[in-house]
């Protein structure tokens, strides 16, 4: 495959409330960051990814591209998904030969409405939206199947909420405490905290990337797979389609000095441990990771970007990002960045 | 444009206001096994799948792919969304084919769908953004005042939306798949209708379809059957809010066209392109798209309409499978477009095939008439 790699990144700093913004907003400073980061100012190719459920009103991705300054007439394309699979979109097309950049943005605000119940409008819309299910149960479901230990999810929270507040993109939120549950076996704590925020990455080719950046953060593995959406057709103790896109990804073919997990529950990143089969030595979500910021539709983009991020500022060698969608695991997408 | 990609199997579902005799997962089910079928493979010979569709408060279902991945055999494999207003059926298309283009996989399922008997898409459109006001009711309260300012530039006379109207429902009358087949129809059957927004009639707008489309995409060494290669694929965006922008004949939709009539080597469209399907939600713009994208000179696309020029009888048919005004699931219309275009130089249109055609423009547009998708087919391998 030609070779692309990751140049430039920008996120927002992520809030738990609405801040008034409007898309526009939201977006329009990240992308004029990775516009300086990088030095380019128009690409071969535009990308984007959001929901327009979060913003409760259809084509919320148009008055996005107001934020672009997109004239002359620009190449773009949208996906109805997290921006990790518009960044892969992008890495698709510059796969042709003939565009050498491109620009992927995500954003989204679950501060608007009630993300829990909004996700339930994601199910079957025949047989399991009706039984009300919202998100977070579904989660315990999945939690109560693989059965962690509680000081193991304990851990995981009280370190990604350790690294979110050393993280100035994150949210600061407090060591993991109180024994009621949101859904048991699921404590708030184990949760993704409601968060508003947006996040942009340039893509470049070959010798452009060389040219722009001093240490481009190259993609050597992307790979995606989805499973079944029905519960009761899947192991819910694993994640069948996180390992194989690991597989493809070549996750396994070197040391992985930092993994960057979109786990939205403290569960799912012993899942997706297990699933991308990641030694004991990789350090998991030193960015503090969905836990401690979770800008739905950017999250996982901001995973690639926090893994490319490492390799860019010359602190790790080869790393992975994970992002996720769909209930329970569902669909998972890993890329391999290396130095 | 990278590696060689071809159309080797097309499937579509009868378009109609309401299939209630089917669940969304079996609408596109139905689609994606035609497809197959015409291709001679089964959900095992597939790499990855591509799902198109307007907005999701269309049918209530969030990112609804998800929710389809079963019945769409994607259970192991990569499955993406699009999502690009108006013209995603025809993103959904590039996106397939861009997987091929690059290397990434040999034989791809797209598929797009709607079925608007499952809401209002006329409230679904209606909404906005706080703070934004809301105008206009619907798709066709926003495009009447360019349809407006396109008369008063070019003088058209008022009637060459109705000889839209009928022409597009004439051919559908000879596709067993559209939605709208109208015994009889005539101008004054159209002049006839409630004027819906000025110079907009009821039937000079596109019905509110249930209906699905697919098709499968090969790289060059997994050809089977009868090939629609792909010569060209473009998509273009400009934003909504741009003070100067042209909404009459966007520079999004001249710089598409002019992008993907290079890469297939065409320099006079109406010379070199036998049949067009192109995306045409009200009757007049047929004569603006004639314009935009470059089939007749600027102000002069009426005249083409009315010489019959763009009849499934004249020297550059358009839309010879009834068009979007004829069915209508939007975000399949894209689709069907692409797909139609690839039928006509596979020679397998059936009784609205156009005789000879080898070189094929599938278009679709979309949003405040901002987002462009296009490609260009042919019988001959590029």
């Amino acid at each position: 495959m030609r070779e692309v790699a990751v140049i430039a990144f920008a996120q927002t700093e992520h809030t738990d409330h609405d801040e008034g913004l409007t898309d526009f907003e939201l977006i329009h400073p990240v992308i004029q960051e990775v516009k300086e980061r990088s030095g380019l100012s128009r690409f071969g190719f535009t990308c984007s990814g959001s929901c327009d459920y979060l913003a409760g009103a259809p084509f919320s991705f148009v008055s996005a591209l107001d934020a672009l300054g997109a004239w002359p007439p620009i190449s773009e394309s949208h996906v109805e998904m997290d921006a990790a699979w518009a960044l892969y979109e992008a890495w698709v097309r510059l796969q042709h030969g003939d565009v050498d950049s491109a620009l992927v943005y995500g954003f989204g605000k679950s501060s608007m409405g009630d993300l829990r119940e909004i996700m339930t409008l994601q199910l079957d819309p025949y047989y399991l939206a009706p039984l009300g299910l919202d998100q977070v149960s579904f989660a315990a479901l999945q939690a109560s199947a693989y059965g962690a230990g509680r000081a193991e999810l304990d851990e995981i929270v009280r370190r990604s909420r350790a690294d979110g507040r050393n993280n100035p993109r994150a949210l600061d939120l407090d060591d993991p405490s109180g024994e009621e549950f949101a859904v048991q076996p699921l404590r708030p704590y184990d949760v993704a905290p409601i968060t508003d925020g947006a996040a942009a990455i340039v893509l470049a080719a070959g010798d452009l990337a060389r040219e722009l950046a001093e240490r481009p953060a190259w993609i050597t593995g992307i790979a995606h797979r989805i499973e079944p959406h029905y519960l009761g057709m899947r192991d819910l103790t694993r994640s069948p389609s996180a390992e194989a896109a690991g597989r493809a990804a070549g996750v396994g073919k070197g040391p992985v000095d930092v993994a960057e997990l979109h786990a939205q529950f403290s569960h799912e990143e012993l899942i997706l441990r297990e699933a991308l089969e990641l030694p004991a030595e990789t350090v998991v979500n030193p960015s503090g990771g969905p836990l401690a910021a979770n800008p739905v539709m950017a999250t996982g983009l901001i995973r690639i970007g926090e893994a490319a991020a490492r390799i860019l500022d010359g602190g790790a060698g080869r790393t992975v990002a994970h992002a996720t969608s769909g209930p329970c695991l569902q669909h998972n997408l890993v890329t391999v960045l290396e130095a | 444009m990278g590696n060689r990609c071809a159309v080797i199997g097309v499937g579509q579902t009868r378009y109609q206001t309401r299939r209630r005799d089917v669940s969304i997962a079996g609408l596109v089910r139905e689609a994606a096994l035609r497809a197959l079928e015409d291709a001679g493979l089964t959900f095992k010979d597939i790499d990855a799948v591509v799902i198109g569709k307007a907005p999701d408060l269309f049918e209530g279902v969030m990112m609804p792919e998800a929710y389809l991945a079963d019945a769409l055999g994607a259970a192991g494999k990569p499955m993406t969304r699009v999502h690009t207003a108006g013209s995603v059926g025809g993103s959904t298309a590039l996106v397939g084919a861009s997987l091929i283009q690059g290397g990434v996989h040999d034989r791809v399922l797209v598929v797009a769908f709607e079925k608007q008997s499952e809401s209002n898409a006329t409230w679904a459109l209606s909404t906005h953004l706080p703070f934004n006001a809301s105008l206009v009711v619907g798709a066709g309260g926003y495009f009447a005042p360019h349809i407006r300012e396109y008369m008063r530039r070019s003088a058209a006379p008022d009637h060459i939306g109705t000889l839209v109207a009928v022409k597009d429902r004439q051919n559908a009358l000879k596709n067993p798949y559209a939605h709208l087949r109208i015994p009889g129809i005539n101008r004054q059957m159209v002049e006839s209708t409630p004027m819906l927004w000025e110079p907009i009639r009821y039937l000079e707008t596109c019905p509110s379809s249930d209906g699905a489309c697919a098709m499968v995409l090969a790289s060059e060494d997994k050809v089977t059957g009868t090939p629609a290669w792909v010569h060209g694929t473009a998509m273009r965006s400009e934003p909504m809010a741009r003070a100067d922008r042209d909404t009459v004949s966007p520079q999004a939709g001249k710089d598409c066209a002019a992008d993907v009539y290079r890469q297939a080597g065409i320099t006079d469209p109406r010379r070199e392109i036998d049949v067009a399907e192109v995306y045409v939600p009200f009757s007049w713009y047929e004569p603006m798209w004639l314009e935009n994208l470059g089939f007749a000179p600027e102000g002069e696309g009426w005249k083409l309409t009315e010489a019959g020029s763009t009849a499934l009888d004249g020297d550059i048919p358009w839309n010879a499978s009834g068009g979007v005004l004829s069915s209508n699931p939007i975000g399949a219309s894209g689709l069907i477009r692409f797909a139609e275009a690839a039928q006509q130089v596979r020679g397998m249109a059936g009784e609205h095939q156009v005789d000879g055609a080898r070189t094929a423009l599938g278009h679709a547009y979309g949003g405040g008439a901002q987002f462009f998708a296009m490609w260009i087919v042919g019988a001959q391998k590029p």
